[in-house]
């Protein structure tokens, strides 16, 4: 057990009666974590998704969290003021079982990071830009458990991992700086 | 790197069934931006006059704006250009929600159809995987239908759909295409998709959109989405509720329907009920209007709610989606009621048909019944309620059975088939294409030169941004002036200063120089947002948009890293709009057809609306056939359109110098 500590908690309320299903939040969450800072957008790169179904009328923002390697067992249907969930609408899972929340080319997961910046943004880009406010944020003081946040590079090559091995990864890795290691020298050359 | 657009278009052949991915002219963006603008150039490049509508050859283009699918907000329009079976001429209509965008993410800016498919037929574009899939199980079914079919059959609940209904497949002259909650209806567009046996488009794309310079770029969305927001909170003081915001108007949102009741015309175009709106109707379609509305819904990445979910049924649909002005042409086309203009208006948009003319040309057919001329045997087992009437022509038309047939292409063709003075009905079209009707009193000169010379067949494509009576009080003209940073010029403010003092109204008033400014100025910021794709709701439509003349150009700047100042981006939307212009005068389009709708106004003044004429001929640099001069192409790079029209005799060397004199 880890020790208890007192944290700020940053967290997006989500109140789906408000949103309009423009998709904004998806396009400046995309274009925020490009790089460099907004030089590009695409949804699907996005680190929240809106699940929009107008005739079923249903508008689910969900934020991406945390990667896992395996797929549950849930497919469960929820039914909320007469409308039909997916359980796996609400899981903010990047896992093997569907194509959300992964880099749309290398299929490494993607993770809300509520848009860390230097100097720190006042709200999350997607808080921002939902004029509606369907999405709002909040700051909470909690009792944690210290743990140490995974950086967004670790959590891609856990995944990389689970797909090919510790092993291949390292291989690979290794291959790959060797190569870098010999460009570099020839290019001395 | 292309920055903003993806510097490709999809040609797809359906004839022989074949799919290119072909590289676009960065040229052409700096020259035309995109859109509507590099449609035209290439229609103009690839359709002969002679092409017919219904031909193999005429081309039916989808295509994104040049801002489409980035960040700014509301650059979500889907622009559609063909031409039309209605008027022959060019059509293009344009569509909101989330097409467009998707198209730029599967890597492309445009699709490109030509030939025509034995069978019915759709098209699957995923990213860099595109196939032509068997249609014919959709055959008959709603438009709406169909999206929510296919997106089941391709596992693909993301995928955007276009889609015709049965009215597109049966090749009715004002059939559409709908995109959920939108749809390009004008011109039927959607009879050219059907003849192509093309029933649907769906488009799903994961790719990114590149932005020059980013930093400035997010800088200018960031402006645009806090004056939404103060727009929000300060409506316009002295103009009626639905056009005191923004977007499109807020018919969605908004039940005071007053000023449309009372000053649009009612039935064939024929009756103004300027008493019409009552407590007691305020009160009955408050509450239908509560009951139908489920939810406020917006176009991808645009605040503005312009649409809603309608709990009403239709055809194969439990719900339908509505947006703007649909409502309430069924309910005054039929005099009838909101509930009615619920019921029947989701039927209408499965079939797919253009909510403008469909009331239109049934209520005509009321008339024509009504009149004698069209009698028990053309409309054998018409019903007598007046609502079911329009049910039962509705059916008849999407189908073309029997009289439906021949109302299918239109009040225009349709008098001209029937005879024994139906043409004397036909009182509300321009170019054989049926307007939102309107009936007034006193000629207004303005909107007299926007209806005439207007290529765009809808009046809310044209106008824009002026108020469109003088405020009753030198304070909320003041008021008004006080921060209206969108004007081009100053002398605009002066106007609406004076408009409203002794000696200020139509149609002396204004001067005719002013009017022509007042014109083209409205008209210029249309061209712009149909080649950037920018919602007119945000921009050209209402009064004090968040987009406008002085940032506009910073946003393409920004965006495509191609410099453009406020005189550039006027050039670019002048050679979109001669280069559009010349397409229809090389089809036949002159003067004769530049007229307003006969009984638009009760006040006419012959001599006077030729001199408008004859005026906004010369300030746009057109001889007075409204066909634009040798010099005026010329000048503006199109002088491959001077020299086809020069060798087809249109215009001769003559006519060039004649106008130069003109315009000195």
């Amino acid at each position: 057990m880890g020790e208890k500590k007192k944290k700020i908690v940053k967290t997006i309320k989500v109140d789906v009666d408000k949103c309009n299903g423009c998709r904004a939040c998806e396009m400046i969450c995309s274009a925020f974590h490009a790089s460099p800072k907004y030089s590009s957008n695409n949804p699907a790169r996005s680190r929240i998704r809106l699940i929009r179904e107008p005739l079923k009328g249903l508008y689910l923002p969900v934020y991406a969290g945390e990667y896992t390697p395996a797929e549950c067992a849930g497919r469960d249907k929820y039914v909320i003021d007469g409308k039909e969930y997916d359980e796996c609408d609400f899981c903010r899972a990047s896992c093997p079982s569907r194509d959300v929340f992964k880099e749309p080319d290398s299929g490494l997961p993607l993770k809300c990071d509520m848009c860390e910046d230097d100097p720190p943004q006042e709200k999350p880009l997607c808080v921002q830009w939902c004029i509606h406010d369907a999405l709002t944020y909040e700051e909470r003081e909690e009792e944690v458990e210290e743990e140490v946040e995974q950086e967004e590079m670790e959590i891609g090559l856990e995944s990389l991992v689970d797909k090919f091995g510790l092993q291949k990864v390292m291989d690979t890795i290794a291959r790959m700086s060797q190569k870098g290691e010999n460009s570099k020298a020839k290019e001395e050359v | 790197m292309r920055y903003a657009e993806t510097g490709f278009n999809l040609e797809i052949d359906l004839s022989r069934g074949s799919i290119e991915r072909v590289a676009t002219d960065p040229r052409l963006t700096e020259l035309h931006l995109g859109g509507l603008g590099t449609n035209a150039k290439i229609l103009w490049d690839r359709v002969p006059p002679e092409v017919e509508p219904f031909s193999p050859d005429n081309l039916l283009i989808f295509s994104t704006g040049l801002l489409g699918g980035t960040p700014t907000p509301g650059a979500n329009r889907t622009i559609v250009s063909t031409f039309s079976p209605q008027t022959l001429l060019m059509a293009y209509s344009m569509m909101g929600g989330f097409w467009a965008p998707e198209l730029k993410y599967a890597g492309y800016d445009k699709v490109i159809i030509r030939g025509k498919s034995p069978d019915l037929v759709y098209l699957w574009i995923n990213n860099d995987k595109v196939e032509i899939r068997d249609a014919s199980h959709l055959q008959g079914k709603g438009a709406l239908e169909t999206a929510e079919l296919i997106r089941e059959e391709l596992k693909e609940p993301k995928a955007q759909m276009a889609a015709i209904g049965l009215a597109g497949e049966n090749r009715v002259y004002y059939a559409s295409i709908e995109h959920g909650r939108s749809s390009a209806s004008r011109g039927g567009i959607g009879a050219v998709m059907g003849d192509k046996g093309l029933k649907a488009i769906a488009v799903r794309g994961t790719k990114d959109i590149n932005i020059a310079r980013p930093d400035e770029f997010i800088e200018l969305c960031n402006e645009v989405l806090q004056y939404i927001q103060y727009r929000a909170e300060n409506p316009i003081k002295g103009v009626p509720p639905i056009l005191a915001g923004i977007g499109s108007p807020q018919e969605m949102a908004i039940d005071d329907e007053q000023w449309h009741t009372t000053s649009f015309a009612w039935g064939n175009a024929r009756h103004r009920r300027k008493d019409f709106w009552t407590k007691e109707i305020e009160e009955q379609w408050k509450k239908t209007q509560e009951k139908a509305v489920e939810r406020l819904i917006s176009c991808h990445n645009c605040p503005m709610k312009c649409g809603a979910i309608v709990t009403y049924p239709a055809l194969g649909v439990s719900k339908y989606m509505m947006k703007c002005y649909s409502k309430l042409t069924y309910t005054m086309a039929a005099m009838s009621d909101l509930d009615f203009g619920f019921r029947i208006a989701g039927h209408a948009q499965e079939y797919g048909v253009d909510g403008y003319t469909t009331p239109q040309v049934m209520a005509f057919a009321v008339e024509l019944y009504e009149a004698g001329i069209l009698t028990d045997e053309d409309l054998p087992g018409f019903p007598s309620d007046n609502e079911e009437r329009f049910f039962w022509l509705l059916d008849r038309i999407v189908r073309r059975e029997g009289i439906g047939d021949v109302l299918a292409n239109g009040v225009y063709w349709a008098a001209r088939h029937i005879g024994k003075g139906a043409e004397a009905y036909d009182r509300n079209t321009i170019k054989k294409h049926e307007q939102i009707p309107i009936k007034l009193g006193m000629l207004n000169p303005i909107y007299y030169i926007m209806w005439s010379t207007g290529e765009k067949a809808n009046i809310t494509q044209i106008e824009g941004q002026l108020p469109q009576a003088p405020f009753p009080t030198r304070e909320l003209r003041e008021e008004f002036v006080k921060d209206w940073i969108q004007v081009p010029d100053e002398k605009f403010k002066r106007f609406i200063l004076d408009w409203g003092e002794p000696g200020t109204s139509f149609p002396d008033y204004p001067s005719i120089d002013l009017i022509c400014d007042l014109v083209d100025w409205q008209e210029t910021m249309h061209y712009i947002d149909d080649a950037t794709g920018v919602c007119a709701g945000l921009s050209s439509f209402p009064l004090k948009p968040p987009y406008h003349i002085h940032n506009l150009p910073n946003f393409i700047s920004s965006a495509t890293g191609i410099d453009i100042d406020e005189d550039g981006l006027w050039e670019i939307a002048r050679r979109n709009r001669n280069l559009l212009r010349a397409i229809n005068v090389r089809r036949g389009m002159r003067r004769k057809d530049e007229k307003p709708p006969e009984d638009h106004w009760r006040k006419r003044f012959p001599e006077y609306e030729a001199k408008l004429l004859d005026e906004y001929y010369k300030f746009k640099g057109w001889n007075k056939e409204g066909i634009p001069t040798k010099e005026t192409l010329d000048n503006l790079g199109l002088d491959y359109v001077s020299k086809d029209f020069v060798e087809r005799g249109i215009l001769t060397d003559n006519e060039g110098s004649l106008s130069k004199e003109a315009s000195a």
